[in-house]
């Protein structure tokens, strides 16, 4: 599966984990590091920095290289910005979710007090 | 975190039915809905093209508080680690009035020290689409 292949759903749960932000985070303001240097920032161990880094690659939201003997992570902008607009959309979908149920409760009540209306007449 | 709220011309027994009868839920969210209101209680939903998932209720506390996790994946059992978690927060405010709130989460912060927990919190207070939105303006400024 190539990375634009990737749903959203994919996009938004990479950063759904605060962890996995924190990670990215260090990497937008550090521009490029070692899973290393990362843990030093960080309240959990290199290895669970390293399970981060696994899956922000793998959606695509870093990606990495070979300097010496070391491997070397920074953040793809593009897909940093995909993941934006994946978050913007899951909010609105909420939203529309939201005015659906309001559509229903409020008919469902309405329909209640016409019945009770009815009832009392 | 997703965090989304609206106000409903309608009491809060109402609103409850129509987020927790499956009936209903087929009505606003998926297309096919197999789920009971228990905690712990595991059902399915079914999403049209996008396919179906499971679904493990957690908090039912009628008629306040509901939430679930889910995900897409038909091979896993949502737990903390591999889903989103949706909470509903209804809140009466007078006879035909209520307050829905939505939020949803990946996974949270259990793991970290409470110190650090603090700190994220004051850091991300607008939640993690405007934390994500500031890192890519960081992100396009960098030189």
């Amino acid at each position: 599966m190539t990375m634009t292949m990737l749903s959203d759903d994919e996009l938004v749960f990479a950063v759904a984990e605060p962890s996995r932000r924190r990670v990215l985070d260090l990497l937008v303001r550090n521009g490029e590091a070692s899973a290393w240097s990362l843990a030093g920032h960080v309240p959990f161990t290199r290895q669970a920095v390293s399970k981060h880094l696994v899956v922000l690659e793998g959606a695509g939201l870093v990606s990495r290289r070979k300097h010496r003997r070391e491997v070397l992570y920074r953040v793809e902008p593009d897909r940093l910005h995909q993941a934006t607009r994946a978050m913007a959309e899951l909010a609105a979908q909420w939203d529309r979710r939201l005015d659906a149920i309001k559509r229903l409760a409020e008919a469902a009540h309405a329909e209640a007090k016409l019945h009770a209306s009815k009832e009392g007449a | 975190m997703i965090e989304r709220e609206i106000l409903i011309e309608a009491p809060v027994d109402v609103v409850w039915r129509t987020i927790t009868e499956p009936d209903q839920i087929a009505l606003w969210f998926a297309d096919r809905v197999e789920l009971v209101a228990e905690p712990g209680a595991h059902g399915y939903m079914h999403f049209g093209e996008h396919g179906g998932g499971p679904v493990v209720v957690l908090d039912v506390e009628p008629p306040t508080r509901f939430s679930f996790r889910w995900n897409h994946s038909l091979e896993e059992v949502p737990d903390a680690s591999n889903s989103m978690l949706v909470e509903f927060t209804l809140t009466s405010e007078g006879h035909e009035r209520t307050r829905l709130r939505v939020t949803e989460s990946g996974h949270e912060l259990r793991d970290w020290p409470d110190a650090e927990k603090q700190r994220y919190a004051n850091d991300h207070q607008g939640g993690w689409a405007t934390h994500l939105a500031r890192l890519a303006t960081l992100l396009q400024e960098r030189p």
